[in-house]
This record gives C-alpha cells, sequence and structure tokens, in this order.
C-alpha cells in the first residue's frame, strides 16, 4: 500500500512537469472546423452540431477574423435570428495561442479566460494551425502518463538488483532455446520469447531491442540456412552474451558473409522478406562484441555480447 | 502524426486495433525486406510494408514498432493477425501502393528514419 502512495504521488508530480514539458502542437486538434464570416448562425448550429464542437473559430481566406460560440450562438437566437451572419455574432477579439508554447500556459490562459478553446497560430505566419480545448490538454497527459507509466514499470525489477541480493561472488541467469531449421512458419519465435523475459527482467528498453534484433537475425539464419540449433542467452551484471550454434553446413568465407549486401539465400527466403544480405551486418551493428567461428561440413558458433 | 490522421491518409482500414488513435508516430518507414527495416527503423515508427507473414509482426516486434501497415490491399494471415494481438500491435491495411502511401504521409509531415 505505501508503494502505491508513493507512486501516486510521483505520477501527480509527473502530470506537473508535463505541462511544463509538453508544447501546444504536441495536445493540439490539427483538423480545425471553421465557418465563413458570412455563414448564417443557422449554418454554426448545423456544423456545432454535426461536430459536437462548442465553438469555432471564423476565418476569412487564410485569416482568423473571429470565433463562433454555443454563446454566442444562444445570443443570436433569443436577439435576432439564425439567417443572420456569424460576423455579425462572432467575437472579435480572439485569444490565441502560439504552438510552440509549453502546454502550461495553455492552461493558465484556460483558467484565466473561462473559455472552452484556444485556436492555435503559428509564432512566425501568424496562421491557424490547429485548435485546443481541455479535453485535448487531459488526452495529451493520459497518453504520456501511459508511456511513462510503462517505462517504469518496466525498470521496476533491476536485475543488477536482485542479481547482488542472491549469496554468492558471480550470478549468471541462463535462457536456452531450441530453434527448428527450415520452419518458416515459427521463425522469430524464440527471439519473441526472450525479448520478453529481458523485458521481465527489467534492462533497459534500448538493451533489449538491441539484443532482440541481433537474436532475430541470428534465428533467421538458422531457419533459413541450417538444420536448426540452440540460442542461449547468458545475463549477468553488465551484460548479456548470446550464443547460437548450429550443425551445419557451416559458412565458406567469413569475411564475405559479414559484408552488408552480400547473401547466398534462395529465392524463396527473398520473397518472404529476407535474404537481403543485411543479417550479420546488422547482428554487428546492434551488439558490442561480435565472435564468429564455423566450419563447412560441421556448423557455426556465433556469440555476441551487449554491454548492459 | 496521430494514428487517427494516418488512417485517414492512408484511406486504410484497421485490421487489429490495440490503440487509442490519437496515439503520435513520430516516425515511418516503408520496405518488404525486413533486415533493411531492422537496420534502420527506430522505435515508435510506422512500418508500411507488402510483406504479411508472421514475420512482419516479430520484425515490428523486435525493433518496438507498434504500427504496421499492409499496402497494395493486402490482408494479413491468420497467423499474423493473431500474434498483432497477443503482442497489443495495430495493423492496418490501404489499397494505395508502396510509393503513393509513403508520399501521401511524407507530404503531410511524417518524417523518414534519416530525418530524425
Amino acid at each position: 500500500m505505501k508503494d502505491s502512495n508513493v507512486n501516486g504521488t510521483l505520477q501527480i508530480a509527473r502530470t506537473q512537469e508535463m505541462i511544463y514539458e509538453l508544447r501546444v502542437q504536441q495536445a493540439m486538434t490539427k483538423q480545425v472546423i471553421t465557418v465563413e464570416p458570412e455563414n448564417t448562425m443557422a449554418d454554426v448550429s448545423r456544423v456545432l452540431g454535426e461536430n459536437r464542437h462548442s465553438g469555432m473559430p471564423v476565418m476569412k481566406g487564410e485569416e482568423m477574423v473571429g470565433i463562433v460560440s454555443v454563446e454566442d450562438l444562444v445570443r443570436s437566437f433569443r436577439e435576432g435570428n439564425s439567417s443572420q451572419p456569424v460576423k455579425q455574432w462572432m467575437s472579435k477579439n480572439v485569444t490565441t495561442l502560439y504552438a510552440d508554447e509549453p502546454l502550461v500556459h495553455a492552461v493558465q490562459k484556460f483558467e484565466r479566460h473561462g473559455y472552452g478553446r484556444f485556436p492555435v497560430i503559428d509564432r512566425k505566419t501568424k496562421r491557424l494551425v490547429g485548435i485546443l480545448t481541455k479535453v485535448d490538454i487531459i488526452r495529451c497527459l493520459l497518453q504520456h502518463l501511459e508511456i511513462d507509466f510503462q517505462d517504469l514499470e518496466i525498470r521496476r525489477y533491476i536485475p543488477r538488483e536482485w542479481f547482488s541480493e542472491l549469496d554468492c561472488d558471480r550470478a549468471t541467469l541462463s535462457l536456452r532455446y531450441h530453434i527448428d531449421g527450415a520452419n518458416f512458419e515459427k521463425a522469430g519465435e524464440v527471439s519473441s520469447k526472450l525479448k520478453r523475459n529481458l523485458q521481465t527482467l527489467g534492462l533497459a528498453p534500448d538493451v533489449v531491442r538491441r539484443i532482440a534484433i541481433a537474436s532475430f537475425e541470428a534465428e533467421l539464419n538458422l531457419v533459413i540456412f541450417t538444420e536448426g540449433g540452440e540460442l542461449a542467452a547468458r545475463v549477468e551484471p553488465g551484460r548479456v552474451t548470446v550464443t547460437v550454434v548450429d550443425n551445419g553446413p557451416g559458412i565458406p568465407d567469413v569475411e564475405l558473409a559479414m559484408q552488408p549486401g552480400y547473401s547466398t539465400a534462395p529465392d524463396w527466403v527473398r520473397e518472404l522478406g529476407f535474404g537481403a544480405g543485411m543479417g550479420l551486418p546488422n547482428i554487428k551493428n546492434c551488439t558490442n562484441e561480435l565472435k564468429l567461428e564455423s566450419k563447412v561440413g560441421e556448423g557455426t558458433k556465433l556469440q555476441f555480447t551487449v554491454f548492459t | 502524426m496521430k494514428l487517427r490522421e494516418i488512417i485517414e491518409t492512408l484511406q486504410a482500414t484497421i485490421v487489429v486495433n490495440s490503440h487509442d488513435q490519437e496515439m503520435a508516430v513520430e516516425l515511418a518507414c516503408g520496405s518488404d525486406l525486413m533486415s533493411d527495416v531492422l537496420s534502420r527503423l527506430k522505435p515508435d515508427a510506422l512500418l508500411l510494408t507488402g510483406l504479411i507473414t508472421p514475420q512482419s509482426v516479430y520484425t515490428a516486434e523486435m525493433a518496438d514498432v507498434r504500427v504496421v501497415c499492409y499496402v497494395r490491399g493486402k490482408k494479413p494471415e491468420a497467423e499474423t493477425v493473431r500474434l498483432a494481438e497477443e503482442r497489443g500491435l495495430v495493423l492496418l491495411s490501404t489499397t494505395l501502393p508502396m510509393y503513393e502511401s509513403c508520399g501521401r504521409l511524407y507530404r503531410k509531415g511524417l518524417k523518414g528514419v534519416s530525418e530524425t
């Protein structure tokens, strides 16, 4: 219970931080529904009703000349008639926001003016680029909170911590998987499982991603070229080492195989979106250390390490 | 660009819907070659591809991509759909060919991998 309270406080503080970090353009709705000054109030009534909006900018060509809201509409129905033009009832002094302003300015303006929406304009061109309502702000904050929360969940278990709690000089966790050769239907399954396990262990998202991409490429190599083999990941403080072993046929020229674009993949593999000769170069790019040993007729051992 | 705007721009149909349509997508990449995708693609991108096998979903998963759109009117295989649902991905399908799909999104300001 204590933990959840701490998290609750964290989340509120984070929301406050967010309204300083996020910009109006990240929260605003870009597609703005507008009317022209010569349109009638009956048009306004229909457009607002159809779109369930409570107000919209009035545009004369590219220029914003006013804003018309439900309040104006009610006033026109009470004091005038619905065939009168928008320009007669709209508010001409429009308070706007700049697209690059921090969201906190928008929150302050909502509090100060009590309006339901603010047109958003570009600071340089002064052109209308969007519209911002309180709902837009809430939606934007919730989205970013969700992203933050996911990151927090991933980071919750830090392997270093529970490794260090184990009473030994050096703890190592080993994850082993069998990979079927020529079974393209399942190609990717092992890397998918490995990735989720590494996420559970709380490794940083970037580290997990690099290990996952390298493993996926290695797994595909086994599926495409071999009868199958084994993939083993060794997780220890500071590094993850993945070893992929197969029983043949082996790579005749390792140096050539490492060159980007070099491929011996058959056509059926290319049709499936692979075999572009980028597998081993990709693995190299994603990892900190790479060792490739191969003997034709015996097999290949690929070992790569990512520092954590 | 928001997911909703991508759907509108490509006139795409939603095959698997695991996210809010207000979700932000920062960049896109179009390729049928998965290794090319894996070597370049950054997290939170949109992947446009003609490859409808389960490997399109595995590729997205490995690269932390949450939205895949199949071009040229292709519909993903049943297994592909199942994997995407299990992993919380968004799958879209558009009848537009690859070049036009990329062009329309780029014109609307969705950046490519070299620009982000």
